[in-house]
């Protein structure tokens, strides 16, 4: 699965935050591929460190936000390393992200057509005339009714899902290589939702970039993505093709986020949810971080952390019972699903 | 817009009749009698009455009251019992005088402000920042008559600018031809002015820059001077705007101190001694042209908003 053919790899990335309790690390030890053309999604719960991963990507982090390790490779490139000036070329241009509030990541102040302006003309300096010519064309390719109109409107005057349109505009406005999207359906209707996350994909395919896409929702990832990395308090614990992640978690975490959720395409009694709570970042777990959840879990687990593992087939497991080491059972139950460990 | 100031002006009427009312009662609440003061002392009783007859201060109060609005409104203040002169034609004399005062110190507070709290804001929470802002608490804490004192002190009677004692002389019909005449005098509203609207600017950009529009500004690879100046900086303006109305609006009628320091025949002094001396004509065209003054300056302000901020509807 990991070809030469990708555009992004991240590898063991490590975040911090510096706070008045001490250093936090909200990603340590994330790593993932993005091949060209493909969307690969990004879940996990609220404060998994999903949204920090993607604001690491471009180096958009708060001033308290330092990247501690790993690399990001952008066509060779370390992000982590280049300069803020290069990083400055990139953002907007090869790279573009959309956020999850459209209501309040629009500046008040600036017609739509203002917004969209400008990255054309400091990326690729076309004049303000040439700048409008080209943002009612994009407006037009996100399917806002009305382009020519709608360019010279205010934020105010547009919907949530209008609006949304218009950041996806404003992202695309470069031909972006790449384009993040951060829970860009969250804040909008579930009919709308449906409409944004339609769209991403339609002009994905027209445009043949790739699509980082960050969510909470394994509903949209099942609709949307090719790859998908699972997060959990900061770390990548699984890494594999949609088809695998759905059909055949490995992750206990995996394995039980998809149990919490009701599904069509298999017979389900009831929903189980994962018992306990995700550790604080202040007091992370020794070994594995979801052992205190995990009804798999063994000592081993308790003591010493899985590194991120690549199994045959290209994906890649955090978890010790696909590891040679694996104390426990050759047949692991987890959450009433049997897998057969490595060891 | 243009239906929301007429509307906005005919709103003032309402407040013009309370100040008017206002300063009127007030002038006859405080102890003293005006026929007694322009007699002076040793009048006879009877060239005080005559004086009281002549002033209508015999009649009762709301019919004083009545005339006097009814001589406002076309736009007869009646005259000044000290000079004799009409107080309208006192007061545009004078009012120049202060207005550019008030100007020029509003345009230093103003950029000195901005500028103050724009880095400030860039650099929270480093010594510049810190640095800043103690500077703009001295001057918010300093009393301008003490750093007036202190600029003349300075400059020209130290040695610093010794030719500036020239221009300190007071000239009856204004500034005169010099403008180095305005400089300490501008200087000493100004700062004040101008730590007011730093340390107002910090506070509004701080906010505005952890907006998520400001990241998407970021996100979009754009300068970090265009994200401040072009996209925080229109934000932030509004409570700005605010203040620099007030502060225009308080130097036009409150720059007494100013005006007294530097000699300077503004509107101001003008007030003071109109209050001192009892000349109720002219202590009431004095509060009245800077009520609507405040009035007017409040407005633009408002008209300003709708500048900044599209999204503020007017009607």
């Amino acid at each position: 699965m990991i070809s030469k053919d990708n555009v992004l790899e991240v590898r063991n990335l490590q975040t911090s935050f510096s706070t008045d309790k001490g250093e936090v690390r909200a990603v340590d030890g994330v790593s993932f591929d993005v091949p060209k053309g493909k969307t690969i999604g990004i879940v996990g719960e609220s404060g998994s460190g999903k949204s920090i991963t993607s604001l690491s990507i471009l180096r958009l982090l708060a001033e308290n936000g330092k990247i501690k390790g790993g690399e990001i490779r952008y066509k060779g490139e370390d992000l982590t390393k280049v300069s803020e000036k290069r990083m400055r070329e990139l953002r907007g241009n090869e790279i573009s992200m959309i956020f999850q509030e459209p209501m309040t990541s629009l500046n008040p102040v600036y017609t739509v057509g203002q917004q969209i302006s400008e990255a054309l003309i400091s990326h690729q300096g076309m004049n303000k005339k040439q700048a409008m010519v080209r943002s009612v064309e994009l407006l037009k390719l996100v399917g806002i009714p009305s382009p020519e109109k709608r360019v010279k409107a205010y934020p105010f005057e547009l919907s949530g899902g209008m609006r949304q349109r218009v950041m996806i505009a404003m992202s695309l406005a470069c031909d972006p290589e790449i384009l993040i999207a951060d829970e860009p359906t969250t804040a909008l209707d579930v009919t709308i939702q449906a409409q944004i996350l339609e769209l991403i994909k339609d002009l994905q395919e027209r445009l043949g970039m790739s699509v980082i896409f960050i969510t909470h929702d394994l509903g949209v990832v099942a609709e949307t993505c090719d790859y998908v990395a699972v997060m959990y308090a900061g770390q990548v614990v699984e890494y594999s093709d949609i088809r695998t992640l759905f059909k055949q978690p490995k992750h206990p975490y995996s394995i039980g986020l998809l149990n919490s959720l009701p599904r069509h395409d298999i017979d389900q009694e009831k929903l189980m949810p994962i018992k306990g709570n995700v550790p604080s970042p202040h007091e992370m777990p020794t070994g594995c971080r979801f052992a205190p959840r995990c009804p798999a879990a063994t000592d081993l687990c308790r003591a010493k952390m899985p590194e991120l593992m690549t199994d045959d087939s290209g994906n890649q497991i955090r978890c010790w019972i696909y590891s040679d080491e694996w104390p426990g059972e050759k047949e692991v139950n987890v959450y009433g699903e049997t897998r057969i460990a490595k060891g | 817009m243009t239906k929301y100031i007429i509307r906005r002006l005919l709103q003032t009427i309402p407040v013009l009749i309370g100040v008017t009312i206002l300063v009127f009662s007030l002038m006859h609440l405080v102890p003293g009698d005006a026929a007694k003061i322009i007699a002076g002392e040793g009048a006879s009783d009877q060239t005080v009455e005559n004086i009281r007859e002549r002033l209508g201060l015999n009649d009762p109060l709301y019919v004083q009251y009545g005339t006097f609005v009814g001589n406002a409104v076309q736009g007869d203040l009646g005259s000044s019992i000290r000079s004799g002169r009409p107080v309208m034609d006192e007061i545009g004399a004078r009012f120049w005088v202060t207005f550019e005062l008030a100007f020029y110190s509003t345009i230093v507070a103003v950029f000195l402000g901005l500028i103050a709290g724009i880095i400030s804001a860039v650099r929270h929470y480093t010594l510049t920042d810190v640095t800043v802002m103690i500077i703009a608490l001295f001057g918010l804490s300093m009393p301008n008559f003490w750093f007036g004192l202190l600029l003349i002190q300075w400059f020209a009677i130290g040695n610093w600018m010794p030719e500036s004692l020239e221009f300190l002389k007071m000239r009856p019909s204004g500034w005169g031809d010099d403008w180095r005449q305005v400089v300490l005098p501008v200087l000493t509203l100004g700062t004040g002015g101008a730590a007011i609207i730093a340390r107002m600017t910090r506070s509004s950009m701080l906010e505005v820059i952890g907006q998520d529009y400001i990241r998407t500004a970021r996100a979009k690879g754009l300068t970090e001077r265009i994200v401040v100046y072009r996209h925080a900086l229109k934000n932030a303006l509004i409570p700005v705007v605010t203040v620099v109305g007030l502060e225009f609006g308080g130097f036009l009628g409150g720059a007494v101190l100013t005006e007294t320091i530097f000699a300077i025949n503004g509107m101001g002094r003008l007030t003071i001694d109109a209050i001192r001396t009892r000349d109720f004509p002219m202590v009431q065209g004095t509060v009245l042209v800077i009520s609507v003054l405040f009035v007017v300056v409040n407005l633009l302000v408002d008209v300003s908003y709708r500048y900044l901020n599209k999204r503020i509807d007017l009607n």
